[in-house]
């Protein structure tokens, strides 16, 4: 018998271990919230990730007081950092919708113990992300231009170009994801709400939870809604990274104007987003001791969705070669063999190479794939694997483009850097502040997973 | 005395006993009835006899609504407002459309779902009578409740207490207005 169990267990490995029942999963996640004093950890990492935001706010305060020649940007590159780290962050944000409304969908029980910090990363890497754009367009106070209204200037957004594309699906990906976010939060804010001792947080967790007060006709409701958020977020998500591949290859330049696109841009979210959550998952769960509910049988799923999905966008940089080469024509071949050997940015790709190609195949092995440590470390390699990716792609594409007479170099400036440093920054920041204020994982949906909370009837079997 | 009561609650300890108890109730024919727990259960739709709700239709509406939203506005601003030949293609390009139509489509059908759940819920409402049974903060946490409102065409004061009395129930409150 107690090798059947064995086998039990290793095929459906139980997602919330140790002896918990109701009342425990939820002391344990919103105690985070309500009870414990703020741990002296929490102050230094907010604290780190706060004044390095700061670089963030001099860089913008400098930039909209000096123009964007503060940067880099230049012919030929006129697009450089700021939509590669647009394109970064968005694609970081979107393993929290794929952990939240895929996984949903597939009936996947592992995604409910990290869906909800997943969501809040989305959130906060979207915000980030949509700080590029509207900072690049020089003017950040009249970025509403790009929104269709009626002007006395008599115009309209042009609706052919994907960069007006891009403005549609950020910003609906945006609003879906906190609509998302926060339904997921309702009934547990109204957990906190019943918990909360002090007046004004009872009173604040009150209003949040809009009267939450978990009846069954609530639920039949709010199940329904949560089932189609999943099932609209699942195409949307799909379709943002496409669209912002889109950005890229609806031009004619070599390097960009590739079908492989949209689906390899979607599977290049995925693997980095997937490398975050593990980055933020990894210490949360031994800062906060929350081992018995983010099992070692989640991260073991979480390196294997990182290897799949690696292994999809190593498949996406051998068909940009390949094809480059069937197309037989000249400025495409030219141009891959200037990316990968000929041009002055040839190093940058085959770092790529090894951070996303080389370093992920450790993960094929148990030991690897079993160790917090090597799983953090190789989550790290990836997101700068990933960062790279769009560094290869905008720069070397647009650094040689068709007259040798317009070739040029792209350096980044200093202001390049504390931009990008500085939304990293504000990203912890948000996650500090995230993980003080709000359960961290979805205290309804964890007592579902325990065993008690299956309806047993009488006479029946299971 | 007991005229201005909102109803009956009783506390169960676990789902099985609060889905048995709400088929007990439901088959002694009463009809205002809710169950109050700390996570969705799916039994308790047909325990209690909840109709499957509107709201999958309405979002269908929304998404609706959006798509033609994102085709209108398209049509309009590029074929009739001010028509201007971009990159040769035709005044009403559908193609290049498509990506707002679909964004839009997505984005209305969420807010319906959202806000369209919240309201046939009848939320916010920060009132509500439930909230006057001292132990009712643990529905939030690891009790499961069953209530009989007293506006039940069934509903006999003494009657239906010795009745939900008789469910097992750990222990049965009156739920003041």
């Amino acid at each position: 018998m107690q090798d059947v169990n064995d086998i039990v267990r290793k095929i459906n490995p139980p997602m919330v271990e140790g002896d918990h029942d109701y009342g425990t999963v939820t002391d344990k996640i919103s105690d985070i919230t309500l009870k414990k004093r703020t741990p002296f950890g929490w102050f230094i990492g907010f604290g780190i990730s706060f004044m390095v935001a700061q670089l963030l706010l001099f860089t913008t305060l400098y930039l909209v007081t000096n123009g964007v020649g503060i940067w880099a940007n230049n012919q030929p590159v006129g697009w450089a950092f700021p939509i590669i780290n647009f394109v970064w962050w968005i694609g970081i944000g979107h393993a929290g919708t794929l952990i939240s409304a895929i996984l949903l969908l597939l009936n996947q029980k592992w995604r409910t113990s990290i869906n909800r910090f997943a969501e809040a990363m989305t959130l906060f890497a979207v915000a980030c992300a949509g700080l590029f754009p509207i900072l690049h367009t020089g003017r950040p106070w009249l970025a509403y231009w790009l929104l269709p209204y009626p002007n006395t200037m008599g115009m309209w957004p042009q609706f052919r170009s994907p960069l007006m594309w891009d403005v549609f699906a950020v910003s609906t990906y945006a609003t879906v994801s906190l609509l998302f976010w926060y339904v997921g939060l309702i009934p547990d804010i109204a957990t906190l709400r019943d918990r909360a001792k002090n007046k004004w947080f009872k009173y604040a967790y009150g209003l949040l939870s809009w009267g939450w007060r978990g009846s069954a006709r609530h639920w039949h409701r709010y199940e329904i809604a949560y089932l189609l958020l999943a099932g609209l977020s699942t195409p949307l998500v799909l379709s943002v990274h496409s669209i912002v591949s889109l950005d890229f290859s609806v031009a004619q330049l070599p390097g960009w104007h590739a079908t492989i696109f949209p689906p390899y841009f979607v599977a290049g979210a995925i693997f980095a987003g997937f490398a975050m959550v593990l980055i933020l998952t990894i210490p949360l769960r031994v800062w906060y001791n929350m081992k018995d509910l983010i099992t070692d049988t989640h991260l073991i799923y979480m390196g294997k969705v990182m290897l799949a999905t690696g292994l999809i966008v190593c498949y996406g940089y051998a068909m940009e070669a390949f094809f480059a080469w069937y197309s037989a024509a000249e400025y495409e071949v030219f141009m891959m063999y200037n990316r990968m050997f000929e041009g002055p940015y040839w190093w940058s790709y085959w770092l790529l190479i090894l951070c996303n190609g080389i370093s992920i195949q450790f993960l094929w092995f148990k030991r690897f794939r079993e160790s917090p440590f090597w799983l953090f470390i190789i989550s790290i390699v990836v997101s700068i694997g990933m960062w790279l990716e769009r560094f290869v792609i905008i720069i070397t594409s647009l650094q040689r483009d068709f007259l040798p007479s317009s070739w040029g170099m792209y350096s980044p400036t200093i202001f390049d850097w504390t931009m990008y440093i500085g939304t990293i920054g504000f990203f912890f920041a948000l996650i500090f502040l995230f993980v003080r204020m709000l359960p961290v994982i979805s205290i309804f949906e964890v007592r579902t997973l325990l065993p008690q909370a299956e309806v047993k009837r009488k006479g029946e079997e299971h | 005395m007991k005229d201005n009561i909102y109803g009956l609650m009783a506390e169960f300890d676990s789902s099985t006993e609060l889905v048995e108890a709400a088929e007990k109730v439901r088959d002694a024919g009463y009809t205002k009835t809710d169950a109050f727990s700390p996570f969705p259960i799916h039994e308790m739709d047909e325990a209690l006899g909840i109709k499957r709700s509107i709201l999958s239709y309405l979002v269908f509406g929304g998404g609706i609504t959006g798509l033609l939203l994102g085709l209108g506005l398209q049509y309009y601003t590029h074929v009739i407002d001010y028509p201007i030949i971009v990159g040769g293609r035709p005044h009403f390009s559908l193609p290049a459309f498509v990506p707002p139509m679909y964004e839009l489509t997505i984005l209305l059908a969420s807010f319906t779902a959202v806000f369209g759940m919240l309201l046939l819920n009848g939320l916010p409402k920060p009132y509500h009578p439930v909230f006057n049974v001292p132990r009712f903060n643990l529905a939030s946490r690891e009790k499961f409740f069953l209530l009989i409102e007293s506006a039940d065409p069934r509903f006999d004061y003494p009657e239906t207490k010795e009745f939900m009395e008789s469910l097992d129930a750990q222990e049965v409150f009156i739920v003041d207005e």
